[in-house]
C-alpha cells in the first residue's frame, strides 16, 4: 500500500456536526486534492458513539482514531499522516494509560455490543450503495422472496424482541395482532418523536443508518399486509429528517420502496409526518391524532392501533431502535438474536449516556449488563474524582437509582422493580454535588410543560406536585408536604389517562424512596445537603478575609459591608446569592453553606 | 347476557355495555363528569374509575366493557379515597363561590364534593387563568368554574354538529375555546344552548333576567311549543312562573333544544300574552269572549259559508307554533269535517 491510509472517515452526526465536521470534510477534500491524493476516499458517516471526544476522524485501513479535531487541524493530518505516513500523534486518541488507541480498542467500546448501531460510523448515510455494500436489503430480499407473512411475524415472535419505545411490549405480537386483524387498508408506523431529555438514539440511528429502519419498515408492511407508512419525527431533527428523505428518495429510485418492490409485486409507500416538538406525541395513539392532523392528546384504548389505528385502520407502530432490530433478526434469526442480553429481555439496548460521566454519548449493550459497567468500564467514570448518586433512566417517565442499586442488571423487569423503568433510553448520571429534590423538581417542570391537558390528574396533579417541589427546595416547605406529595403522586400514578401522567411520578417517588433524608433536610433544617439549592444557601465570609474589598464592589446588590484591612460582613437580608463575591475574593475566605 | 360481580353480588349484564352501564342498571351510582350517554366516550375526568380484579390500575367505568366474571368494586377504600383526592384537586383549580353561584342546587361538583367530605383546604395551589372570554345574548362562560370535561365541545360537535367549542391549549393553560378563538358568533355558534345544558358546573350559564336557586323551582314536563318537532321540556317553575327551560330526554329531540326552547320562554308571563279568545264587535274593537262562544262563532260561520259557497270557498292556515298533532289534526278537520283540500300551513310561506 502506497499509504498507511486511503479512506478518511468523518463523523457526521448530530454532535460532531456543531463541533464543524462539514467544515472538516470539506478541508479533507481540499487538501488532498491540492496534495495530489485525490484517489483517497472521504467518508461522511453517522454517529460514532464517543460524542464528548468529537469530532471524530478515523483513518482506514491504518485504524488511526483522531478526537476532538479542529478544521485547521486537518492540513497537518493530511501533510504528515496521509502523505506522510506518519499519524499525528497529538490528535490521536488516548486509552487509559496514555498510548494511541484505534476506535474498536478504546475501552468505551469494549463492552457494547453493536446490532442496532452496527453500520453507524462504516457507512455513509446517504449513499445506498454503502448502505447494500454491509449487508443491507438483504433481510428484504430474504423477506419478500423466500418468506410468507406469516414466516416473517413468527420469526420477530421468537427472537423476543420487545419495543424499545419505553414500555417493553413484545413486538412480535403486535405485528400478530395486526397481521390478523381484518381489514384491506393497513399501516405502519415508526415513532421517531424521540421526547427525553438527554435522548438521542433514535436520531442517531435516523442520521447514520436511516435505510435500516426503511427497509424494516417494508419488512413490516409485508407482514401485517400494510401499503402504506408514515415516520412521525420530531421537526427538531432536521439532520435525521434530511437523510431520511435522501434515503427515502434512493430507495425509490432503486425500487426498494414504491410499487411492485424487487420485482415481487408488493407495494409500500412512505411518507414522512413532522411533529410539533410535544413530548406527549411519543404517546403512540396521540402520534396517530398528531399524523392525522387532530390534536396531539392520547386515545382510549382499547381498541388498540393494531386494531383500530391510524384513520380508523389497523396500524402497526414500533419505535426507531426496535425497527432498527428487524433486518438483522430476520438475516440471523431468532436464536441469534436470543443469544445476546438476558432471556427476558434478549438483545442489545442502546442508551444516551450524558451527565456527570466521562465518555458522553451513545452505546449499545447487551441487556442483562449492570449499571455500573455502563458507568464505569463504558463511560470512564465521575468527572472531577466526586462521587456516584443515582442515575436517571427513562427520563422523566423513569426514576432515579441509587448507588446501592448500581449493580442492578440493566433490562426492563429489574429496572421496573426498583421503581424506574427503561425508557428509550437516555441514561444521566449524577455526581454528589446534585440535589435529588432539586432533580425531582426538574423532571416535574418538564411534565407540567408537557402534560396535553386532557386528563385532570395529571393537568393539575403534576402543577401541584411542581408547587410543593417549588416550596420545599425554596426552603419553605411544610413537613406536611410530604404526605401531601406522596397523596398526588398515587392519585396521578391510578388516574392519569396515559403513560404520560401515570408514569410522571416516578422521579418523586423514587427520589422520595431513596433520598428521603434529602427532603427532611430541606424541611427540617431548611439546608441542602448538595449544596444546590440558592435559596435554601447563605454566604458568609470567613476569618481568611484580608479586607481588600474587592467582594463589596462585586456584589451587585450592595449587600457587603466592612472597612479596608478588616474582616468584611454579608448582610443577609440584601444578600442575591448570585455568588459573586466567592469569585472576587482572591484569598478564598468566602463560603457558601 | 354474562355475568359480573358488582361489589360482590353476581348481576347478568347486557355483553358489551360499559361497567357504568352495568351499574346505573344495577341502581349503583357513580359519579361522571364528561359522560354522556349520547355522545363517545370520553374517559377523560377520570372520577367514575373503579377497582376491577386483576387490572394494573383503576379503570374508567365509562369506557370499560364488562367482561363474563369480571369482579368489580365500584366504592372499595381505595376507589373513594382516590375520587376524593381528585375532587381536592379539581376544586383548587376552581372558583368556590357556590354562594353567589346560579349554578348552585344543580352541580355536580358541588354534589360530590358533599358526597365525598371533601376539605378544600387542603389541596391548594395557583389557578388557571384563561385567555378566552365570550358571551352572546343567550349564555356566558365562566373559565374560572371550568373543570374541563369537554362535554360543551363535544355536544357541540357530535351532536349539534356546530364545532364551536374546542379544547385549546396543553396541560394546565388548557382551556375551552373557540377555534383561534375567534367570537362565538364568527365560530358558527347558533345559540342553541346545549353547551349550556350539558355543563355540570356553573362555568356555562344563560343570561337570566330571573334569580332563583335550584331549590326553589319545581320542574314541569311540557312540550316546547315553538314548532312542529315536539321537543320535550322541564319548564323551571318559582312561584307558578317560568324561570328557565331545560331540555328532557324526549324521543325527538334525545335531549338537545333550539335557541328558541331553550330561551325564548319569557313570552309565558308577559303581559301582551293572550290568554284568552278574543271577539271583535260591530264597534270594531275587541273583547273577551269564552272558549264556547268563540269555537261556537267559528263554527257557524264556517257551516254558513260552506253552505253559501261550497266548501273549496273555505281556507285553513295553521301554525307552525302548533305541536305536529296538532296540525295534523287541523288539516283532518280541513279535509274531513269541512270537506276541503284547501289547507296549508305558516312555515311554507
Amino acid at each position: 500500500m502506497e499509504h498507511g491510509c486511503d479512506r478518511v472517515y468523518v463523523c457526521a452526526g448530530t454532535g460532531c456536526t456543531s463541533g464543524k465536521s462539514p467544515e472538516i470534510i470539506e478541508n479533507f477534500r481540499q487538501e488532498l486534492n491540492a496534495s495530489g491524493l485525490s484517489d483517497v476516499k472521504v467518508i461522511m458517516t453517522g454517529c460514532f458513539g464517543l460524542c464528548s471526544m468529537g469530532p471524530i476522524v478515523i483513518t482506514q485501513p491504518d485504524d488511526c482514531f483522531y478526537s476532538r479535531v479542529a478544521p485547521k487541524d486537518v492540513a497537518e493530518i493530511v501533510r504528515e499522516h496521509i502523505a506522510g505516513g506518519k499519524p499525528v500523534h497529538r490528535l490521536l486518541f488516548k486509552g487509559s494509560r496514555g498510548e494511541a488507541v484505534s476506535l474498536f480498542e478504546a475501552d468505551f467500546y469494549k463492552k457494547q455490543e453493536r446490532v442496532v448501531l452496527a453500520r453507524c460510523g462504516l457507512i455513509n448515510p446517504e449513499e445506498i450503495d454503502d448502505y447494500i455494500e454491509h449487508g443491507g436489503f438483504a433481510a428484504l430480499e430474504k423477506a419478500l422472496k423466500a418468506m410468507s407473512s406469516e414466516e416473517v411475524v413468527s420469526v420477530i415472535k421468537d427472537s423476543g424482541l420487545r419495543g424499545r419505545g419505553g414500555a417493553g411490549f413484545p413486538t412480535g405480537k403486535k405485528w400478530e395482532f395486526t397481521m390478523n386483524a381484518p381489514g384491506s387498508k393497513k399501516y405502519v408506523v415508526c415513532n421517531a418523536d424521540e421526547g427525553d431529555p438527554g435522548a438521542f438514539m433514535d436520531r442517531s440511528v435516523l442520521e447514520g443508518d436511516p435505510l435500516s429502519v426503511v427497509e424494516a419498515m417494508t419488512i413490516a408492511g409485508y407482514a401485517v399486509g400494510a401499503d402504506e407508512g408514515y415516520i412521525y419525527v420530531r421537526a427538531e431533527y432536521p439532520l435525521a429528517i434530511h437523510r431520511l428523505q435522501v434515503a427515502m428518495g434512493q430507495a425509490l429510485e432503486r425500487g426498494f420502496l414504491g410499487n411492485n418492490i424487487l420485482n415481487t409485486g408488493f407495494d409500500f409507500n412512505l411518507s414522512i409526518r413532522y411533529g410539533a416538538g410535544a413530548f406527549v406525541c411519543g404517546e403512540e395513539t396521540a402520534l396517530l391524532n398528531s399524523i392525522e392532523g387532530k390534536k396531539g392528546t392520547p386515545r382510549l384504548r382499547p381498541p388498540f392501533p393494531a386494531v383500530k389505528g391510524l384513520f380508523g385502520c389497523p396500524t402497526l407502530i414500533n419505535n426507531v431502535e426496535t425497527y432498527a432490530n428487524i433486518c438483522k433478526i430476520i438475516t440471523s434469526g431468532a436464536d441469534w438474536f436470543r443469544s445476546m442480553g438476558t432471556p427476558g429481555s434478549p438483545g442489545t439496548k442502546v442508551f444516551a449516556l450524558g451527565g456527570n460521566v466521562n465518555n458522553i454519548g451513545l452505546v449499545e449493550v447487551p441487556m442483562g449488563i449492570t449499571l455500573r459497567e455502563i458507568i464505569y468500564d463504558i463511560g470512564g467514570g465521575i468527572p472531577d474524582g466526586r462521587g456516584f448518586k443515582a442515575a436517571q433512566t427513562g427520563g422523566p417517565s423513569g426514576g432515579c437509582i441509587p448507588a446501592e442499586h448500581i449493580n442492578t442488571p440493566i433490562d426492563f423487569e429489574s429496572l421496573k422493580a426498583i421503581g424506574s423503568m427503561m425508557g428509550s433510553g437516555g441514561l444521566i448520571v449524577m455526581d454528589d454535588s446534585k440535589c435529588m429534590v432539586g432533580i425531582a423538581k426538574f423532571f416535574m417542570k418538564f411534565m407540567v410543560e408537557e402534560s396535553c391537558g386532557k386528563c385532570a390528574p395529571c393537568r393539575i396533579g403534576l402543577v401541584r406536585m411542581h408547587e410543593i417541589l417549588e416550596r420545599i427546595t425554596g426552603g419553605e416547605g411544610e413537613i406536611g408536604d410530604l404526605a401531601e406529595l406522596e397523596e398526588l403522586a398515587e392519585m396521578v400514578n391510578e388516574l392519569s389517562f396515559c403513560a404520560l401522567g401515570q408514569t410522571a411520578p416516578n422521579p418523586v417517588l423514587t427520589t422520595f424512596r431513596y433520598f428521603k433524608d434529602e427532603y427532611l433536610a430541606h424541611i427540617n433544617d431548611k439546608k441542602c445537603p448538595a449544596g444546590e439549592c440558592s435559596a435554601l444557601l447563605n454566604y458568609e465570609v470567613t476569618d481568611k478575609c484580608v479586607g481588600c474589598t474587592k467582594c463589596a464592589k462585586a456584589c451587585p446588590a450592595a449587600a457587603i459591608s466592612g472597612k479596608l484591612k478588616e474582616k468584611h460582613s454579608i448582610d443577609k437580608g440584601k444578600c442575591v446569592k448570585c455568588g459573586a463575591c466567592m469569585g472576587a475574593c482572591p484569598v478564598k475566605s468566602i463560603v457558601r453553606r | 347476557m354474562i355475568n359480573i360481580f358488582l361489589n360482590g353480588s353476581e348481576l347478568a349484564v347486557k355483553e358489551g355495555s360499559t361497567v357504568l352501564e352495568a351499574c346505573k342498571g344495577a341502581g349503583v351510582s357513580i359519579p361522571t363528569f364528561c359522560y354522556d350517554e349520547r355522545l363517545k366516550a370520553e374517559g377523560s375526568c377520570r372520577i367514575c374509575v373503579v377497582e376491577v380484579e386483576g387490572a394494573p390500575k383503576l379503570m374508567p367505568s365509562c369506557s370499560t366493557l364488562v367482561a363474563p366474571g369480571m369482579r368489580v368494586l365500584t366504592h372499595s377504600p381505595k376507589v373513594v379515597k382516590l375520587r376524593k383526592k381528585l375532587l381536592e384537586l379539581m376544586l383548587s383549580n376552581h372558583e368556590i363561590s357556590c354562594l353567589q353561584c346560579e349554578k348552585a342546587g344543580n352541580c355536580l361538583l358541588q354534589d360530590y364534593a358533599y358526597e365525598y367530605e371533601v376539605d378544600t383546604e387542603k389541596t391548594k395551589g395557583r389557578k388557571k387563568i384563561a385567555e378566552y372570554a365570550s358571551s352572546n345574548k343567550f349564555f356566558s362562560l365562566d373559565q374560572s368554574k371550568c373543570i374541563l370535561c369537554g362535554r360543551c365541545a363535544r355536544t357541540c360537535s357530535q351532536l349539534q354538529a356546530n364545532d364551536v367549542w374546542a379544547m385549546a391549549g396543553r396541560g394546565f393553560e388548557t382551556e375551552v375555546s373557540t377555534p383561534f378563538g375567534i367570537d362565538m358568533e364568527e365560530a358558527g355558534c347558533v345559540h342553541c344552548g346545549n353547551c349550556v345544558s350539558v355543563c355540570p358546573v356553573g362555568a356555562l350559564k344563560p343570561n337570566t333576567r330571573h334569580k332563583f336557586r335550584a331549590w326553589e323551582t319545581r320542574k314541569v314536563r311540557s312540550t316546547c311549543a315553538y314548532c312542529g318537532v315536539g321537543c320535550q321540556i322541564d319548564l323551571l317553575v318559582k312561584d307558578d312562573k317560568v324561570v328557565g327551560v331545560e331540555p328532557a330526554g324526549g324521543k325527538s329531540n334525545n335531549g338537545l333544544l333550539c335557541v328558541k326552547g331553550k330561551f325564548a320562554f319569557d313570552f309565558i308571563n308577559h303581559k301582551d300574552r293572550l290568554t284568552e279568545p278574543l271577539i271583535r264587535g260591530e264597534d270594531g274593537r275587541l273583547r273577551p269572549a269564552s272558549w264556547d262562544e268563540a269555537l261556537g262563532l267559528v263554527a257557524g260561520k264556517t257551516k254558513e259559508i260552506r253552505a253559501e259557497f261550497g266548501a273549496d270557498a273555505i281556507m285553513g292556515l295553521s301554525s307552525a307554533r302548533v305541536t305536529n298533532e296538532e296540525n295534523y289534526l287541523f288539516m283532518k278537520y280541513m279535509r274531513a269535517a269541512v270537506g276541503t283540500n284547501n289547507v296549508d300551513h305558516c312555515a311554507r310561506l
